[in-house]
């Protein structure tokens, strides 16, 4: 397999894993299809959540992604973002608390809940380091002789075009993965299944952050 | 605090907390009502396997005098189990109790062992003061932002500078965050607060402010109709007042709010102590429709004929002993609405199944202004039904007998000796009390509020519905 495709598996791999987490937001899809007694509520509230998980990941991605343009400090750009991940999943180790405000969302805004929920949570910094390595890989290829300015430009553009297919993807896993499991629980498995299932990944979470920002590191180094 | 698995207490919908174990523990609210003896809080063995079931294994006394415990709740609930909180993982652990009358807050533990209360914070009122402007703590309701305590109290000695309100304690450090209300719009008296999770509002009542409540009650502000006789309904994460209902003026105090445990309906009850007009106490459904929320009386209980010489002073002119509405709480599969008449010695059991058409299927009396009833037991009883806690699954109703120090010497001269007893549920409605089951305090103890280990039906709020 080639680092290319092995990078895309994790972005997708990633996707599956925020989708299960009902800290992303499937429980709310379970709540509100037995509140309105139709799957289609089920549906309903997964396109928001899934709306504000690709804000999320489009928000933490292009800013790099569009860095990453500038050749002659790509590296050391991929290697303060890989370095910036493994902080904050250190820091998410330490303070495993969820930010109060949070709570102060209103139900009725799931788009903007998830938007916060995944950025709070760095869901769109893990995916970072996997993104800065397909970000880089195709421009190696034409070499370093082309005029510097025209270079800089096309990568900028296609970078933000791979870090939004990234967000795509990723979040396309995501919403599969969060749809499968609300509606095996809203259909078939019930809310005691809910309760067992509902596992506390904070440490989890925090470390998959930390290994990300490391791989990161790893790769630019 | 933290563990993998949620806590075994916290249930999604209220059905699977009806299935969940029954209680083995009970935690009550115990008071000195001449103030010469330290509050405490009994853990009362409610486990019907156990050698020393009915009876008091220990009782955790606080570190002053004159607190007077009214309500107290938990650190956590089955609401953290909103996803939109993030909080899954917190713990049913802590007992937060308020002095209504000193407005200190006690912090127990009741881990590692239930029976052992282990007191870890006590929060001084000059912090909860300074940070809320508020006094006389009164309901503990834990919830998404953290724990919500309500205030009967605002500033100044007495409590009436400033309207009393809500504040926010944080669920793990049990720091006192200040207060929850961003707009409070004409509200101005509190009592009681509940809340609809999903749908995002939360109702409140009014009682009185402490002059009106905590040297007796004021007889010439009741017949004045200045106690509380409003609902305020509000919008929960926006903290903003919306709608107030007016049940009337004559309607005085309006007391507890309990909203259906079920999130998917929409609608609950609260319970009036006392219509002036003719000292009837009555039952309101209020419900939401199309936004907007709607309160109708559905429910009442009349007043009974009494012989003035067997009356207080207070009820002589009266010629009658009011019911006197005190708590009201509905069972977790909201089809039973349990209704405290402590003037008359009454515990009537409604079926709700129809919220705005209540039907009596059960009454027990016992104690009573004048009926004096025993229990079956054979003892006495002084007081009347007060506060009332029905086990999850719905089979045994719980209560207690006395209601506020300074109300028990007008309503009661004799005294009431602090007493927790049950009654039994039948499966399609009745009710009995259980003549095994008849807890005495002691050394002069009043009985307040009583919770059950691992929630109960006025604690735990839920985000998914019961389908």
């Amino acid at each position: 397999m080639s680092s290319t495709s092995a990078l895309w598996l994790a972005v997708v791999a990633l996707g599956l894993y925020h989708g299960l987490n009902p800290a992303m937001g499937w429980p709310l899809a379970v709540a509100n299809g037995l509140a309105q007694r139709r799957s289609r509520a089920v549906f309903a509230t997964l396109l928001p959540l899934g709306g504000g998980h690709l804000a999320a990941m489009s928000a933490a991605l292009l800013p790099f992604a569009w860095l990453v343009g500038y050749v002659s400090w790509s590296r050391a750009i991929q290697l303060a973002a890989g370095g910036l991940v493994l902080l904050f999943g250190v820091y998410r180790l330490l303070r495993r608390r969820h930010p109060r405000a949070l709570a102060r969302i209103r139900p009725t805004q799931l788009a903007w809940w998830s938007f916060w929920m995944a950025t709070a949570h760095g869901a769109g910094l893990m995916l970072l380091p996997f993104t800065l390595g397909l970000c880089r890989s195709p421009p190696e290829a034409g070499g370093g002789s082309a005029a510097h300015a025209a270079v800089m430009g096309a990568m900028g553009t296609s970078n933000v075009i791979t870090a939004l297919s990234v967000a795509a993807v990723h979040t396309a896993a995501m919403l599969l993965a969060g749809l499968c499991i609300a509606w095996a629980v809203y259909r078939y498995l019930g809310l005691k299944f809910l309760s067992r299932v509902w596992l506390n990944l904070d440490a989890a979470w925090a470390g998959s952050l930390v290994l990300a920002g490391a791989a990161g590191v790893v790769s630019a180094a | 605090m933290e563990s993998v698995r949620l806590d075994p207490t916290f249930h999604p919908s209220p059905r699977l907390a009806m299935q969940a174990e029954p209680e083995h523990i009970a935690y009550t609210a115990l008071l000195s009502p001449d103030r010469s003896r330290p509050d405490a809080l009994a853990v009362v063995d409610v486990d019907e396997g156990s050698a020393t079931y009915g009876t008091v294994l220990n009782r955790a006394e606080l570190p002053h005098r004159g607190d007077e415990l009214h309500h107290f709740g938990w650190n956590a609930c089955s609401s953290a189990l909103s996803p939109l909180s993030c909080n899954a993982f917190l713990q049913r652990r802590y007992l937060l109790v308020p002095g209504i009358r000193s407005s200190r807050m006690y912090v127990f533990d009741t881990q590692p062992d239930p029976r052992q209360l282990r007191l870890v914070k006590t929060i001084e009122p000059d912090e909860i003061r300074s940070r809320t402007g508020y006094s006389r703590p009164h309901t503990v309701h834990c919830g998404p932002e953290g724990i919500y305590v309500s205030t009967l109290g605002g500033g100044g000695p007495d409590g009436t500078l400033g309207p009393p309100g809500i504040f926010l304690m944080d669920c793990q450090t049990f720091e006192v965050l200040g207060r929850w209300e961003i707009d409070r719009g004409p509200q101005e008296l509190h009592y009681d607060f509940w809340w609809n999770l999903p749908r995002d509002y939360m109702v409140s009542s009014e009682w009185g402010l402490p002059p009106q409540f905590e040297n007796g009650l004021v007889p010439e502000d009741l017949l004045g109709n200045k106690y509380g006789h409003r609902l305020h309904f509000w919008n929960l994460r926006d903290r903003r007042h919306v709608q107030t209902i007016d049940l009337g003026a004559n309607h005085q105090m309006a007391l507890e709010v309990r909203p259906a445990h079920d999130p998917s309906r929409d609608y609950g009850f609260v319970g009036v102590v006392v219509d002036t007009t003719n000292l009837e106490a009555s039952i309101w459904t209020w419900w939401r429709e199309g936004g907007t929320f709607h309160a109708r009386k559905t429910a009442t209980v009349p007043p009974e004929p009494a012989d003035p010489a067997r009356l207080p002073e207070l009820l002589k002119g009266f010629a009658a002993v009011p019911p006197l509405i005190s708590d009201i709480d509905l069972s977790m599969d909201d089809r039973f609405l349990y209704v405290a008449c402590w003037g008359t010695g009454e515990l009537r059991q409604y079926d709700v199944t129809d919220p705005l058409k209540p039907t009596l299927t059960g009454s027990v009396r016992v104690g009573g202004i004048v009926a004096h009833q025993q229990h079956p037991s054979g003892r006495a009883f002084g007081g009347g039904p007060q506060m009332t806690e029905i086990s999850r699954d719905g089979h045994r109703v719980f209560f207690t007998n006395s209601l506020y120090s300074t109300w028990d010497r007008q309503f009661y001269p004799d005294g009431i000796p602090g007493v927790q007893v049950m009654c039994r549920v039948a499966p399609q409605g009745g009710l009995e009390l259980d003549p095994r089951f008849y807890v005495e305090f002691g050394d002069g103890y009043a009985a307040h509020q009583v919770r059950l280990q691992g929630g109960d039906c006025s604690t735990d709020s839920f985000c998914y519905p019961s389908a």
